[in-house]
């Protein structure tokens, strides 16, 4: 308790930081956001790195001799090393792309055309936001492989039991590092070295797990990681796709055109090295310059303190929920914030969580329902939709306080 | 969009009328909200083309069920031809004011699904129209 009160009175320094959070709602409320897991917010230097671009030296990267030019240019690359220190990769491993779905679209068509063949097998989990499964769904149907589950039990956990028989023939494996539904985390440690050994190449879908963990993708030892800069305080249409150099070398191109090249002629063109390969057209610059930015931001709070703080904000949600329990409040997934990440998934009474997102949103309060983009997950589950709640660096306990307040409103409102 | 929520449509959605099927409908039409999966199904008995029964099924949010539940108490003895032409105030009508624009899809999707299976093929979003 005495971590939360401490990560308390810092989230309150850093909420000062978010122009957003000062803004009151419509209805004249303070805005409630627990919709992080979706996007987060946008500290003011993030903002400011946008407009500093446009303002002060918008210009094509690249090739530009001029003044402007060169700064964007110089901005643009620093922005790529700053993201592979953030992660703990070269800078040649980090490849800009619009998000973590163009990333693993990348990994499919590329490397995944490359490798994949007629009765390969590509193993997946059960909770797969469809950004890690859709994908892998149209690779198979290209290839004639064949996909497998890891399961997940009733809490939302990864069943190990069979890994070795659903890793065996196994050439790819493609896993969430943190449930975007359940906040699940997975155990790569454990996965990981048993895919090598079955000799699998390894893609982690870091969505979630980049914003909120502590990472160094060498000690994961992932082959591939990606992750999207608006989940952790970046621009939208920028994100990144981690890839070991000696495999990203050996990596066709997935979009071609401008700025991949090495040597173009009319009939047949050489390729530009990793990461420029991967990257055709005129890039994302400005986005890119500010996502360096929020890493920035995440590096100078810790993110040990990111994680610690998420720990103990939902170790606090979980224990004011359980006391609505009594009144049909149930909550999904591992309930347990050392095998979590900061995301909740819940449903009250006979309350459709529509209507309870709804009624929330009069109260400033910020929730998403539905799927989640988890639809596999919800129909084995059971569940047609679930409320979800998930949290940041900016929340607090008094967040907490402000959705157990809804939850009593959304009682009297359907007489619960 | 609290207001929104009064007895007679809590009352709908938690017993919704002529809820289930019919055996051997004459028409029927399914639909799924996209934005949150609120699911629909409308069959119809005819008789001399007009609505002689009618029975609705599914799963969602208060506002879909209750207002495919209240739309439907009016269509018996409708023309299918008169029930083409629906505006959305025939839900809205019903349900009153305080729908905001995020749940406009949930309120329509029944009216939807009626006006499909009244004419035979998928019709357009009634608020889109």
């Amino acid at each position: 308790m005495t971590q939360t009160l401490r990560s308390d009175a810092k989230a309150e320094r850093i909420i000062a930081d978010f122009p957003i959070l000062a803004r009151p709602t419509s209805r004249g409320k303070r805005l409630v956001y627990l919709d992080s897991a979706a996007t987060s917010q946008k500290p003011r230097a993030v903002i400011q790195a946008l407009v500093d671009y446009y303002e002060q030296y918008n210009a094509n990267i690249h090739r530009g001799v001029y003044e402007i030019a060169q700064r964007a240019t110089d901005e643009y690359e620093q922005a790529r090393v700053k993201l592979a220190r953030f992660i703990g990769a070269k800078t040649s491993e980090v490849i800009w792309v619009r998000n973590t779905t163009e990333a693993i679209n990348l990994v499919a068509y590329s490397w995944g055309d490359q490798h994949i063949t007629a009765g390969d097998a590509i193993l997946l989990t059960e909770l797969e936001h469809h950004s890690d499964l859709v994908p892998w769904q149209l690779l198979a149907q290209r290839t004639g492989a064949q996909l497998r589950f890891i399961p997940i039990d009733a809490r939302g956990i990864h069943v190990l039991d069979d890994l070795d028989r659903l890793l065996d023939g196994c050439k790819l494996v493609a896993i969430s590092h943190v449930s975007n539904t359940l906040g699940t985390i997975a155990p790569l440690e454990t996965i990981i070295p048993r895919a090598h050994a079955a000799g699998a190449v390894v893609l982690v879908d870091g969505a979630q797990g980049a914003p909120h963990l502590p990472l160094d993708v060498k000690a994961l030892d992932a082959d591939f990681y990606a992750f999207s800069g608006h989940k952790m305080l970046g621009p939208t249409g920028i994100g990144c796709l981690y890839g070991k150099r000696e495999i990203l070398e050996t990596m066709p191109p997935f979009l071609s055109g401008g700025d991949m090249i090495r040597k173009v002629e009319y009939t047949q063109t050489t390729f530009a090295d990793p990461p420029r390969r991967f990257e055709a057209g005129t890039s994302n610059i400005a986005d890119a310059i500010a996502f360096g930015v929020a890493t920035d931001y995440l590096s100078a709070l810790g993110m040990p303190w990111v994680r610690e703080h998420e720990r103990a904000l939902t170790g606090y949600a979980l224990e004011r929920l359980a006391t609505l329990g009594p009144r049909g409040l149930a909550i999904y997934g591992p309930r347990d914030p050392e095998r979590s990440s900061g995301v909740i998934s819940f449903n009250f009474a006979d309350i459709h969580p529509h209507d309870l997102a709804s009624i929330l949103d009069t109260e400033g309060i910020c929730v998403r329902a539905g799927h989640h983009c988890t639809m596999p997950l919800m129909e084995k589950s059971g569940w047609s939709a679930t409320a979800r709640a998930s949290f940041y660096i900016y929340n607090t306990e008094a967040d907490v306080d402000a959705l157990c307040e809804g939850l009593e409103k959304a009682a009297r409102v359907f007489h619960i | 969009m609290d207001d929104f929520y009064r007895d007679y449509i809590l009352d709908h959605y938690r017993s919704p009328r002529n809820f289930g099927t019919l055996e051997q409908p004459d028409a029927a039409a399914e639909d799924v909200n996209p934005l949150c999966g609120d699911q629909i199904r409308v069959e119809l008995k005819l008789d001399d083309g007009k609505i002689s029964d009618v029975r609705f099924s599914g799963k969602g949010c208060a506002i879909s069920q209750a207002s495919t539940s209240m739309l439907l108490e009016t269509v018996k003895g409708m023309k299918l031809t008169e029930v083409a032409q629906l505006p959305k105030d025939a839900v809205l009508e019903n349900v009153g004011i305080g729908i905001s624009p995020t749940r406009m899809k949930c309120a329509m999707l029944g009216l939807r699904v009626l006006k499909s299976a009244a004419i035979g093929r998928l019709a357009d979003w009634p608020d889109e129209e």
